[in-house]
């Protein structure tokens, strides 16, 4: 950690600089003020209750002292008084929060119950109630308003500890047999220090008012002190007559809460080693953002802008009787392409497969011809058009949502867990065709039963939760099949499903095909899935199309491409068993013929391998 | 089904691992479920078992039980005849160890590796300095350069966090090691070179493995038998070899006809119900 290091990553905190700043000229105020001022604070004069001016700049009080000194003065007390208590309340909540953690279920239950009940209770009245007890006075108001935030550090502290508790680290070091109160301090606290110390600037700041609040109500601070609070509650009988005493005890506490929230931001993202030090993370992956549409049909999706570039009539090399026309598709987020450069036709009734590792862009294909590209992402091409709908520039919404059908990877993600199926499911068939409701229900009773969801009628009134991912994905699909889509996208549909539910799903795919000819662009990671459904394949890698083959060539092996054939070899149900599997690293220098399988074993080779700024999935 | 495979070792005669009549119930009182209704197998020494099983039917609560998260409501875990101690500490840690599945959330992320594998080492301190030239080695084992032992998780990828969490389960020298789908979120590529690294890592320090997958395929290259579970019933249990030829059980065989790429593989079957 050289110094110049840490310089750039203060400069490139504006938060963090912006809050310590405030704070280091509050606490240069509250070390200086007291011996500095406390002459023209404290000196009972006659010039009393005069309006601002040049030798008073905020005026004097109704006995003749400074107003703008008192506040100066004043900082020293009051935050003081603020951090013990705040100082306090942390300890006392973060220890009570972890601690639960460590005892036994029924005492754990019963504390987390008391903390809840407590932090339901209003802090200030709270405060209000201990500080009557405790009788008036600086002391018991510190007493008062550090008891009043322990809850709200328990709960936090113990809601946060419960989340990574559940983390596999967690639990890896407790089979390696870390003890308990060990992996609280060395896994449990740090990973949520972020958020504690986002809650402790805020608590600063709460504190800090609420100190204020007992010293203005007469319970804390008692003349002759003084603090914020208690200059605020000198200042109110004269409030109408004399509006500026109030302004620099107003202005003093609203600048140092502002400080404190920034120092608190700024610190929580400089002690986290995911974000200090290295770049913002890039924007993620079209490829990751996929699933991350709400709706299950792209209707809801205002189109993104999509350019074309050059001139649209510049067809060249696309079959005139394609359904579907790709045409040197490249999309971009920022500098980086994602897509470089993407050709393909799928005639009617064909099944086009999009397969390739993560990160080689097969979603970002699927999402650009939808529509859907997420905010940032940019994609252009020669041609980019299903039958005469031309999806660059903006196609009507309503044609995209009856023309196109998208199933997405993650059949629980895709609906919304608040609805029941029947509202989501005809949703396309009541916005888009004006289908009447009753009717909408009976013909999605109709497509789920050939899709062979069972009881279809008692599916539409059930809440997703209520059907196991093979149903959701089933119906999901016969919603994307509502309006006879010429097109049908699907994304990974298969992956999160278990093996035979995928064989399921597969054939439902198939046998759609088969009886509506309605084409498909189906994109998954799995060499083994296209090779079964698809007619064509385009092999992806980086980005750009490595290799065009047929599933029968997958299936049976017979396809020339080092690429293709590295990705088969490493397959497992293709190889022997016992033998080893290849893992040949293909890396596309020159993504041409060129069969460059230099077998980089090696894993320095970090950019064939998923590089981690990639990653935005997680 | 309680069937007790032999293993395809026959010298090595008492198994490490034997679990008899296990059954795990989940939850309390009208909440409870039977997730593990009286399963049983052996694993003999240096051998690996692939338990094999869709979503739900209970092999995840098995890898927990194995490690003590959850506690049997009957039955038996021996290792080495004798029962499996529920202690935790160094003792525990040294007689089983568990790869997780995720390779995102095994890993402290603020901990760089070393300091993660210095805890494996020395759980009670996790001092990383007296044992960097262990961690080195360690990180050889699974080929790794150690000069990555002093950057922090989301420096690596998917993979070599994968070969990461192995390299920390192998740190205490435990006598048997559950891989829990432990290449279920890599790509193809990755996933070839991590099977590749066990089958290695079995060879040399003949590990004993818990190896378990919902996929068949992947379960076909690293296990010497294998287990099929079904709603927490175990319905099938034989040498990998001759199960995946020739199945006992139907679901089996209908696990197997369901791998895209199998001959036995149809796309314009019937459905069949299950």
């Amino acid at each position: 950690m050289a110094t110049d290091t840490t310089v750039r990553r203060w400069r490139r905190n504006p938060s963090l600089l912006s809050g310590a700043v405030i704070l280091g000229l509050l606490l240069v105020v509250a070390l200086v003020a007291p011996p500095l001022l406390s002459g023209s604070a404290e000196t009972l004069t006659d010039d009393a209750r005069l309006g601002p001016g040049a030798e008073h700049l905020l005026g004097t009080d109704a006995f003749g002292r400074d107003v703008l000194a008192r506040a100066l003065v004043a900082t020293r007390l009051t935050l003081l008084m603020a951090a013990a208590a705040t100082a306090a309340s942390f300890v006392v909540g973060v220890a009570i929060g972890a601690l639960v953690h460590l005892a036994p279920g029924w005492l754990r239950e019963t504390c987390l119950r008391l903390i809840d009940s407590a932090v339901a209770f209003p802090s200030l009245v709270l405060a209000l109630v201990i500080a009557a007890v405790l009788g008036p006075g600086m002391g018991s108001a510190i007493v008062a308003i550090a008891v009043a935030g322990v809850p709200g550090f328990a709960r936090l502290t113990a809601n946060l500890a419960a989340t990574v508790a559940d983390k596999d680290y967690v639990l890896t070091a407790r089979l390696l047999g870390v003890p308990g109160l060990r992996i609280l301090g060395r896994h449990v606290l740090p990973n949520i220090s972020g958020p504690l110390l986002v809650l402790l600037s805020s608590s600063f700041t709460l504190s800090l008012l609420d100190i204020s609040s007992l010293s203005f109500v007469g319970l804390g601070v008692q003349n002759p002190q003084y603090d914020w609070g208690r200059l605020l509650n000198e200042a109110l009988p004269s409030i109408f007559a004399q509006p500026s005493i109030v302004l620099a005890p107003s202005i003093m506490l609203i600048v140092t809460g502002v400080g404190a929230m920034l120092l608190g931001d700024g610190v929580a993202s400089l002690v986290d080693p995911r974000t200090r030090g290295t770049a913002p993370a890039p924007a993620k992956t079209a490829d990751a953002a996929g699933p991350a549409a709400p709706a299950q049909d792209g209707a809801a999706q205002a189109p993104q802008a999509l350019q074309a570039s050059g001139s649209a009539g510049a067809a060249a090399g696309t079959e005139p009787d394609g359904l579907l026309t790709v045409a040197g598709l490249t999309v971009r987020a920022g500098d980086r392409t994602l897509v470089d450069d993407v050709s393909f036709t799928i005639g009617a009734g064909q099944i086009v497969g999009l397969v390739g590792e993560s990160g080689s862009g097969k979603s970002t294909i699927a999402m650009a011809v939808a529509g859907l590209l997420p905010e940032g992402v940019r994609a252009n091409a020669s041609r980019l058009a299903l039958g005469d709908l031309d999806l660059l520039g903006t196609p009507p919404e309503r044609r995209l949502a009856t023309e196109i059908g998208i199933v997405y990877q993650d059949p629980i993600g895709t609906f919304n867990p608040a609805l029941r199926l029947g509202t989501q499911l005809t949703e396309v068939a009541r916005v888009h065709l004006g289908t009447p409701r009753r009717q909408a229900a009976q013909d999605m009773v109709r497509a789920l039963a050939d899709i062979h969801v069972t009881e279809p009628d008692r599916r539409l009134r059930q809440h997703p939760h209520e059907l196991s991912g093979g149903m959701l994905q089933r119906a999901s699909i016969a919603s994307a099949m509502t309006t006879n889509p010429r097109l049908l996208i699907a994304d990974e549909p298969t992956t999160a499903l278990d093996v035979t539910v995928q064989a399921e799903v597969l054939r439902q795919f198939r046998r759609i095909n088969r009886e509506h000819g309605t084409a498909m662009l189906f994109i998954s990671h799995d060499i083994g899935v296209v090779g079964v459904l698809c007619d064509t394949v385009l092999v992806l890698h980086g980005g750009r199309v490595v290799d065009r083959t047929t599933g029968g060539d997958l299936r049976r092996g017979t396809v020339t491409h080092p690429y293709t054939r590295a990705l088969l070899a490493a397959t497992p149900a293709a190889a022997e068993a016992g033998g080893a599997l290849s893992a040949v690293r293909w890396t596309a220098g020159a993504h041409a013929a060129q069969p460059s399988g230099a077998p980089s074993d090696d894993l320095s080779d970090k950019a064939a391998d998923r590089p981690p700024a990639a990653e935005g999935s997680r | 089904m309680s069937a007790t495979a032999t293993a395809p070792d026959p010298q090595t005669a008492a198994p490490l691992l034997r679990v008899n009549d296990l059954t795990v119930e989940l939850g309390h009182g009208a909440a409870a479920r039977r997730v593990l209704k009286g399963v049983s197998f052996d694993i003999p020494r240096g051998s690996t078992l692939a338990l094999v099983g869709e979503s739900g039917s209970g092999k995840t609560t098995l890898a927990r039980t194995l490690v003590g998260v959850h506690r049997p409501s009957s039955g038996r875990i021996l290792v080495d005849g004798a029962p499996l101690s529920t202690s935790r500490g160094r003792a525990g840690a040294a007689t089983v160890q568990m790869i997780p599945q995720d390779p995102y959330s095994s890993f402290d992320p603020r901990r760089t590796v070393a300091q993660s594998l210095a805890e494996a080492l020395d759980p009670i301190r996790a001092r990383v300095k007296p044992v960097r030239t262990r961690i080195a080695e360690l990180l050889s084992q699974v080929s790794l350069d150690p000069d990555a032992m002093d950057r922090y998780p989301h420096e690596f990828s998917g993979g070599q966090r994968q070969r990461l969490a192995i390299a920390r389960a192998l740190a205490p020298r435990p006598r048997f090691v559950i891989a829990d789908e432990i290449t279920s979120a890599l790509d193809l590529t990755t996933q070839a070179e991590i099977l590749n690294l066990l089958a290695d890592l079995r060879r040399r320090l003949s590990l004993t493995m818990l190896f378990i997958s919902h996929d068949l395929a992947v379960v076909r290259h690293v296990s010497d038998t294998v287990a099929v579970l079904l709603h927490g019933d175990l319905v099938e249990l034989g040498p990998t070899g001759a199960t995946f030829a020739a199945p006992n059980h139907p679901y089996t065989a209908q696990l197997l006809a369901s791998v895209p790429g199998d001959p036995r593989f149809r796309l314009d079957d019937e459905p069949a119900r299950t």
